[in-house]
């Protein structure tokens, strides 16, 4: 077998090629940003629209078809990339492992994304984007003309399906790959949380599939799936949705509760309290998630015995929510509490996704929510929990771990001037639409009437949406000319779990030995116990690591050629590309990756270096 | 660390499948990838139970439904499992010509099946059940075309690791791939098996 370390390539070659789970995590990081921009740009313009009373900015039309990708964009592109991103970067480190369980599925998975949201995107200069909200609720959907929808439909088809492959990597990567002593209840709440969230993933994203399957066959091959003439039955794209739907909003805020349990206990400098009720009721509501999908329909009349059931079960997942609240809480409490702009962020999370939980349980009162169904009320609502919860949470774990990532620092007195802008803006936008909602003003319109006491409110609510934006700039040039802060990356938080005891940047064989690992919070433990440095698991040994491979972003190709054939039912193309697809998979079935050693004396080198 | 080079008799441990890390995580992985499926195929049964009255005027499963045929086409794929276990258990007494044998047996049993499949659907078009004719005739074909998708990929994928391996006898590398290949194929068999309950007992009979 080769033993040869891989020839040097060129710096390009070497990103499209990878299968180094931190670099992977870098794409997404990166890529993640990038359609945060374009979503948040999207919402901005819809705000524009709705600054004043009957203006005309967007048409009717533009403005569904922003709508439809401000969401889309948001939930598919921004939030679970990012979070992917994360997880892929730390999630190996933390339980100590030198690689993921499948390096190559892994960078497939991220390929997957990004050509998904590219095909996506390319709506726009097509012809329009989709335009029946990011629900896609037929017959809107399956009956909206022009090609929008079949653009939905398949983009997210193809990021779906990397998704898909994210999970169940993440899933055996913990299981089969932990460092020695790491049992599951020494596990940090982040790798806890990847581990939920991937379970979630492993079994609301296949229900997605098939809901995003029928829509495709009822518009492109005459399908009658929910076409009432023909026999057919809308409520089931609502079910098939809201069971992918429902969990889906928790496969977004686990990872970023994870987030936040190690950033309040790291910058309380105590150790997190009740860590096995966070277990727990991770668990719990990883669990109750998939019981409530139907509160999304309690208006189509389902019977007051079922919307009952699912009122009560949605109501449940108030008590697992309010025990994690209140750990956090007590982990504060008495603790060295450090401002840093992470925690701020920690912090500013609690209030703010407390009172988005408490909308939530409004909303789960069915016979209320014939009120509040389809109004300002719920976008407030949901916002209040994405935003204060899980956009909070990236921006928190972007302050905290981009030493990690990229090997500098980002500036705390930008940062913080970037988070009370935001936390500001926040609020000022979605507090009043509480009352709009409550108003009677309804979501997905594009336009509200004169002389309603609407007028001021949502001037006030644009307001606040500029005032994030201009905090996102901020944001993005804090990310620039932090750069030169280098000095003290390796540990700069006194961190208390595992990745903080690599070197900053991480070696791509991330552990030189592996560690073993005696307590939670290992590196902590040896901070206290032993002599502030991991013990070795194995003697001193070359490493061997996988190749790199350029097949992922083929077969991500091919299926993306394979879209456009079927969007525009053009057959021809749409075999070319699955054979595209099938024959860079056929490639890599036959020919084995061998991989390569990294041979002791440069892992030596690498040492000497810190 | 000689992963993929060919082991000797000896040393080949009981379960070649497990034996590397490699190994253990294409196993369980593979496993969580049938978990997925699961409920891919429970979302297309829960639509096919919804719709299954909704024939809209068309002929409807008590009129097209042969059950001799369908019976015939369990049998088969039933047969396919049990060749396909025979192939297991020669890969555990690393008798690498058996294990390749009986799985050329499951490939044909598979490609048979598929034959059958395609008959069928034949059959029904000609009948009046094409895939636009109503709710009841997008939904059977797509849960039913579905499962004959799985069934041909499992094929090319039997098919493409007999024409790979057909040399090299059993390896470390192999074995897992042997094994993941035959527990897709069972998967598939068992979720027939719900078919064959669900769509055609349950059509001609309800
Ligand atoms: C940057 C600040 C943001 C502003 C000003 C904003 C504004 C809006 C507006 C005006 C709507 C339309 C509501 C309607 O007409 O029904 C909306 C919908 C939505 N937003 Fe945001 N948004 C922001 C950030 C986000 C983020 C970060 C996410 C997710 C991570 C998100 C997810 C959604 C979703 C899922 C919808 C529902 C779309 C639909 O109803 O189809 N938003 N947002
Ligand atoms: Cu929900």
């Amino acid at each position: 077998m080769s033993n040869a370390k891989a020839q040097p390539k060129s710096v390009l070659w070497d990103w499209l090629t990878t299968v180094d789970h931190k670099k992977i995590g870098i794409m997404y990081m990166v890529a993640g940003l990038f359609f945060f921009a374009l979503g948040g740009l999207e919402a901005i313009l819809m705000r524009i629209q709705l600054m004043f009373p009957e203006f005309s900015f967007l048409g009717y039309q533009t403005y569904n078809e922003v709508l439809t990708m401000h969401g889309t964009t948001m939930i598919f592109l921004a939030a679970m990339p990012l979070l992917f991103g994360f997880m892929n970067f730390i999630v190996p480190l933390q339980i100590g492992a030198r690689d993921v369980a499948f390096p190559f599925l892994n960078s497939l998975g991220f390929w997957l994304f990004l050509f998904g949201g590219l095909l996506l995107n390319v709506s726009w200069f097509t012809g329009g984007a989709p335009d029946a909200a990011w629900t896609a609720y037929v017959p809107l959907s399956s009956d909206s003309p022009g090609h929008g929808v079949d653009y939905y439909v398949l983009g997210l088809q193809v990021s779906g399906a990397g998704t898909l492959i994210g999970g169940i990597n993440f899933l055996v990567t913990i299981i089969n790959m932990r460092a020695p002593g790491m049992s599951m209840m020494r596990m940090p709440l982040f790798t806890w949380s990847t581990f939920v969230t991937s379970m979630l993933i492993l079994f609301a994203f296949p229900a997605l599939t098939i809901g995003l399957l029928l829509l495709m066959l009822d518009r492109i091959f005459g399908g009658a799936f929910f076409d009432v003439a023909a026999g057919g039955n809308v409520v089931i794209w609502q079910h098939l949705f809201w069971i992918f739907g429902h969990p889906e909003v928790y496969i977004l805020i686990l990872p970023a509760f994870g987030m936040f349990s190690e950033i309040i206990a790291t910058f309380a400098k105590k150790r997190l309290f009740g860590y096995s009720a966070m277990v727990f009721a991770t668990l719990i509501i990883g669990f109750l998630g998939f019981m409530v999908w139907a509160h999304h329909m309690f208006t189509v009349g389902m019977g007051p015995v079922a919307n009952a059931i699912f009122a009560v079960a949605t109501m449940a997942i108030a008590v697992p929510t309010g025990i994690k609240i209140f750990n956090w809480l007590l982990t504060l409490w008495g603790g060295r509490i450090k401002f840093t702009v992470a925690n701020l962020f920690a912090l500013a999370f609690i209030p703010s996704f407390t009172m988005g939980g408490v909308t939530g349980v409004m909303l789960a009162t069915s016979a209320a929510n014939y009120q509040f169904h389809d109004t300002y009320f719920v976008v407030a609502h949901f916002h209040y929990v994405i935003i204060g919860g899980v956009v909070f949470g990236i921006f928190a774990g972007m302050f905290y771990w981009w030493p990690k990532m990229f090997g500098y620092r980002l500036d705390e007195t930008l940062g913080k001037i970037f988070f009370w802008l935001f936390l500001i803006g926040f609020h000022l936008t979605f507090f009043v639409q509480h009352f709009l909602g409550l108003m009677g003003m309804p979501r997905r319109v594009a336009s509200f009437l004169d002389g309603q006491g609407l007028n001021e409110m949502n001037l006030i609510s644009t307001i606040g949406a500029f005032m994030m934006g201009v905090a996102f700039i901020i944001l993005v040039i804090t990310l620039i000319v932090s750069r030169k802060n280098t000095d003290n990356v390796d540990d700069p938080w006194d961190g208390r779990t595992l990745e903080w005891a690599t070197p900053s940047p991480v070696p791509e064989y991330n552990f030189a030995q592996t560690p073993l690992v005696r307590e939670l919070d290992a590196l902590w433990h040896e901070k206290y116990e032993g002599d502030g440095k991991m013990k070795a698991a194995e003697p001193l040994d070359d490493i061997h690591m996988p190749n790199g491979s350029i097949l992922p972003i083929f077969i991500s190709l091919g299926l993306t050629v394979a879209s456009f054939g079927l969007i525009y039912s053009t057959h021809v193309i749409t075999v070319i590309g699955l054979l595209i697809t099938f024959g860079a998979m056929f490639v890599r079935s036959i020919k084995e990756d061998h991989g390569y050693h990294i041979p002791v004396s440069e892992i030596k080198r690498g040492k000497g270096e810190r | 660390m000689a992963t993929n080079e060919a082991v000797d008799q000896h040393t080949l441990p009981p379960n070649p499948e497990k034996a590397t890390l490699e190994g253990r995580n294409k196993y369980l992985g593979f496993w969580f990838f049938l978990g997925g499926e699961t409920v891919l195929f429970a979302s297309l049964f829960g639509t096919y139970l919804g719709l299954r009255n909704s024939t809209a005027g068309g002929p409807g499963g008590a009129d097209l439904f042969h059950l001799d045929l369908v019976f015939i086409m369990t049998m088969i794929l039933l047969t396919s499992s049990l060749t396909s276990v025979f192939a297991i258990i020669n890969m555990r007494r690393n008798n690498y010509k058996g294990l390749l044998m009986w799985m050329w047996a499951t490939v044909l049993l598979g490609l048979t099946f598929l034959g059958f499949e395609v008959y069928e659907f034949y059959e029904y078009y000609h009948q009046g059940l094409g895939f636009t004719t109503s709710a009841f005739a997008s939904s059977f074909y797509t849960l039913v075309g579905t499962h004959g998708a799985h069934v041909t990929f499992g094929v090319l994928w039997i098919i493409t690791l007999l024409v790979r391996y057909r040399k090299t006898g059993l390896t470390l590398t192999n074995a897992p791939k042997f094994y993941t290949a035959v527990l897709y194929w069972h998967f598939i068999d068992v979720v027939w098996v719900f078919i064959f309950t669900v769509v055609y007992l349950l059509g001609i009979g309800g």
